[in-house]
């Protein structure tokens, strides 16, 4: 780099932190050059996170200093992070949707009682960042009507508004389409080239490959590698983060499809406004088959899960599970049916986060005969057929009692997970099965999931990852503002399955 | 990486050394209050121990007043764990004594033992009737519980006047309460049975419903922790979204929890009523209602936290009454004033030392639990 004269952007010397008896961050000495592109992996819990909140004022570091271009400094809080030019662009936006852009970018910085000198101010620089970083965006929309995608340039308008000389982005992809993702990745490169320096946290590493200059990896609160990009491999990354050899791509065999066991006709549903979010979705899965919708989140994929497994009621249309017509049925009576559902959203869906991993395990099923003991529920039946479910899935740490909140991501989506196969159902409703999941525990959910194909259930899989749709499914529907776009094999291009998530396939792909 | 998990202390830390600095902070602000008035707070103390725990008769009253708060705190803590906030605890108590009295001047006469399980079915079944309405307005209408419940207060106010002026009120009196029951209909007191053994309880209206209390304590945890639908309970009271997404109905467990949590606060009535004021009387219910409140808060909503905040609220009110009682400087609003400080600290400021103490002691199981993923 032309630039390795200056002093770097960033420097982290010795930096340590500790939770009690965790020690979050270990020593770390990080050096990040001006006008490049870092990324930082790890698994859930690797400390990522936690270095990144030093950084930003959350937490104090017990021992060592940060040094932003050469000089040594005290970062106390957030607003202490922003003066010193460091911005976070977060996973969930913080954004008030019912405000303009320029409302939004001016919140916090508005600079004087009135607004509206500041407002003519901050019209211009917006006006010139649009220009300079293909920030292009309208400052008077309204954030509600903009698309994740725009809504994400808004966060990052916000930072560099501030005067954003080091920007952190953490998992910025997770919720854009790949050309969302490569439009960023644009905007990025076209930051870093002006001189900011970018901290990519991310956990896909083929946007590590594509994007950064260099990437150091973390596990178990250290450093344990780092790499020029261009002198790495996706198998070497992941090796490095996990510690050991990682099968990347599922190895499965061909599906042998039988009988149909979920059929969706015709379905259309209407949210409460009327608004239609499922436009005459038909599909059917056989015994046997991983069926995947690939689609950008929020275009109807959570509400045709959730109509199938009767937690949302169609409008119209026909949804069959193993023969018996489910509509209108609630979501105990479609389980009875031999339906099973992993929810997107384990936190706010899938469990109660603050009973116990054990009790958990009853979510759904509380009226099963096996957990009666006469009126009351049986305690040690229920601890046994936890602590097998644990054995089973390796679900650490290995105690059922604890709290479902004080597991890792990983942990407790196998504990969903678990809980959901336990009773064999014959259709399994799958929704995002590896968010926030780290990768080893990513491998034995795939593994699961397979094995039950194999087995013979019909599994619907949702995901907002293309990958784990291509490497996962036998057959792929793409859907795009509530309809069915498209149909194709798992193992046609990217490029493709993106048109057809954009609702733009042509004809002859189309189902 | 999630930061959803809230940090975790050691139990002894939540139920332990957090309520115990909380009602120290309380008792010490009470201290300089009645410091500031010119009376010694030490004193002050002792009276209000002695008046309490000091002699058997102070006893009787304690426990008499655990009693009420009993029912009504375990009311308020069986809705907390729906998620509801019950504010109505007073007035499914005032409705439950119209069910109470009823069962009494029907029955004038018949003994206590023949009357008594009519009068505990009365009792809970017009409290839960009381509590049906607004918990089927929240589970189906989605009108607010509190709000719900508030006016249902003023309600059950209001109806009490109406039917002891119009219709129980004795021909030929002036005051609005209904005849006084006939000796063998009322509940015994205690002190009969006791004096023969040399413990003499005095003038205290202690009654068999003590004993009802602590079974109705056991019964709300078997219930909530042993049972599916307090399993189900539970699941609505902390994640709607996910009982729904296991089949619960969380109107349904609304209405149900509701009913529950009516029945209790309608118990209170048969001590009252049927125990220590043979009649059915305005107001006889006196705050005890808004107590409960208190009461679950600082029994964290387990029915053992709820005897323990129950016997320190009997302690309170009775000893207070002896304390206004010896030193007439600190008049009766003073002991409200400490009450309220108990309930300012132990209920609505109870998380106020808790992020300094997570600081302290730095949570040490939330993290180990974490690495092991």
């Amino acid at each position: 780099m032309s630039v390795s004269a200056l002093p770097p952007a960033i420097e982290f010397i010795g930096i340590d932190k500790r939770f009690g008896a965790v020690h979050a961050n270990r020593d770390i000495d990080l050096a990040i050059e001006a006008g490049t592109i870092h990324g930082l992996v790890g698994e859930n819990g690797a400390g990522k996170s936690t270095l990144m909140s030093i950084l930003y004022g959350f937490y104090a570091a017990d021992r060592g200093e940060i040094r932003l271009h050469g000089r040594k400094t005290t970062i106390r809080s957030s607003a202490d992070a922003i003066r010193q030019g460091i911005g976070m662009v977060h996973q969930q936006f913080m954004l008030v949707e019912t405000m303009s852009v320029l409302e939004n970018v001016l919140l916090g910085a508005e600079g004087s009682p009135r607004l509206a000198p500041a407002e003519a101010r901050a019209r211009a620089v917006l006006r010139q960042l649009a220009d300079d970083y293909e920030l292009t965006i309208d400052p008077d929309a309204l954030v509600a009507d903009l698309s994740v995608g725009e809504q994400q340039r808004v966060e990052i308008l916000k930072t560099l508004f501030r005067g954003a000389e080091i920007l952190i982005l953490d998992e910025p992809t997770a919720v854009l389409t790949p050309a969302e993702a490569a439009h960023l990745f644009r905007i990025l490169r076209r930051l870093a080239q002006e001189g900011k320096t970018i901290l990519l946290i991310t956990h896909k590493l083929k946007e590590i490959m594509a994007i950064t200059d260099r990437v150091s990896v973390m596990r178990a609160g250290e450093i344990v590698a780092e790499f020029e990009t261009a002198e790495t491999s996706v198998e070497r990354l992941a090796e490095a983060m996990v510690g050991r050899r990682v099968l990347l791509e599922v190895e499965k065999g061909p599906s042998v499809p039988g009988a149909v066991l979920l059929e969706v006709e015709a379905v259309d549903l209407r949210d409460k406004r009327g608004v239609s979010v499922l436009d005459r979705v038909s599909l059917e899965v056989r015994a046997g088959e991983i069926v995947g919708i690939a689609g950008v989140a929020g275009n109807g994929q959570s509400e045709l899960i959730e109509a199938i497994a009767g937690i949302r009621r169609p409008t119209s249309g026909r949804i069959t599970v193993c023969g018996r017509d489910v509509v209108g049925l609630g979501p105990d009576e479609v389980r009875e049916a031999g339906l099973a559902h992993i929810p997107e959203d384990r936190h706010r869906m899938g469990l109660v986060l603050d009973f116990s991993a054990e009790e958990n395990m009853l979510l759904g099923h509380e009226d099963d005969p096996a957990w009666a003991h006469g009126l009351l529920l049986d305690r040690s039946a229920i601890r046994r057929a936890a602590m097998t479910a644990f054995d089973d899935f390796d679900i650490r740490p290995d105690d059922p009692t604890l709290r479902a909140a004080l597991f890792s991501g990983g942990n407790q989506q196998k504990i969903v997970v678990a809980r959901e196969v336990a009773r064999t159902p014959r259709v399994l409703l799958v929704g995002q099965p590896t968010r926030g999941v780290d990768i080893g525990a990513i491998e034995a959910i795939h593994r699961r999931l397979i094995a039950l194909r194999d087995q013979g259930h019909a599994i619907l899989l949702v995901s907002a990852e293309l990958d784990e749709i291509r490497s996962l499914s036998d057959r792929v529907l793409a859907m795009c503002q509530g309809r069915i776009t498209g149909e194709c094999r798992p193992d046609v291009g990217e490029t493709e399955i993106g048109l057809m998530m954009a609702g733009v396939a042509p004809e002859g792909v189309r189902a | 990486m999630s930061s959803t998990s809230r940090r975790e202390l050691p139990l002894v830390v939540d139920y332990g050394l957090i309520p115990i600095l909380n009602l120290s902070v309380a008792f010490l602000i009470s201290g300089l209050v009645v410091l500031a008035i010119g009376e010694n707070p030490l004193e002050a103390v002792a009276i209000m121990i002695r008046g309490a725990l000091g002699y058997s008769e102070g006893i009787g009253f304690t426990l008499y007043y655990t009693t009420d708060f009993v029912f009504t705190g375990l009311a308020v803590a069986v809705a907390f764990h729906a998620g509801l906030f019950n504010i109505g605890a007073e007035g499914q108590a005032t409705l439950g004594g119209l069910g109470v009295a009823l069962v009494c001047l029907t029955f004038d006469g018949a003994p206590w033992w023949l009357v008594f399980p009519f009068a505990l079915a009365a009792s809970m079944a017009f409290g839960a009737a009381w509590a049906f309405v607004p918990a089927w307005a929240q589970a189906r209408r989605g009108s607010h519980i509190v709000i719900t419940t508030i006016m249902f207060n003023y309600l059950a106010a209001t109806l009490m006047v109406w039917v002891l002026v119009e219709l129980m009120s004795e021909p030929g009196t002036m005051s609005p309460e209904s005849r006084t029951f006939a000796e063998a209909t009322r509940l015994p007191f205690l002190r009969d049975f006791l004096t023969p053994w040399g413990i003499d309880l005095g003038q205290s209206p202690l009654n068999p419903m003590v004993f009802v209390a602590i079974l109705a304590a056991i019964f709300v945890w078997v219930l909530v922790w042993r049972t599916r639908l307090g399993f189900q309970i539970r699941t609505v009271g902390k994640n709607p979204i996910a009982a729904v997404y296991a089949g619960i109905d969380p109107g349904h467990v609304v209405i149900v929890a509701m009913l529950i949590s009516g029945a209790l606060s309608g118990l209170l009535a048969v001590n009252e009523v049927m125990g220590t004021q043979h009649r059915l009387l305005l107001e006889f219910v006196a705050g005890a209602g808004f107590v409960g409140i208190a009461v679950a808060l600082m029994g964290r909503s387990h029915p053992f936290g709820v005897v323990l905040a129950s016997l320190l609220f009997g302690i309170l009110y009775q000893g207070g009454a002896e304390l206004a009682f010896e030193k007439p400087k600190i008049s009766r609003d003073m002991i409200v004033v400490i009450q309220a400080l108990v309930i300012l600290f132990a209920g609505a400021l109870e998380h106020m030392f808790r992020p300094g103490l997570v600081k302290l002691l730095d949570r040490p199981r939330a993290v180990a639990a974490r690495g092991g993923a």
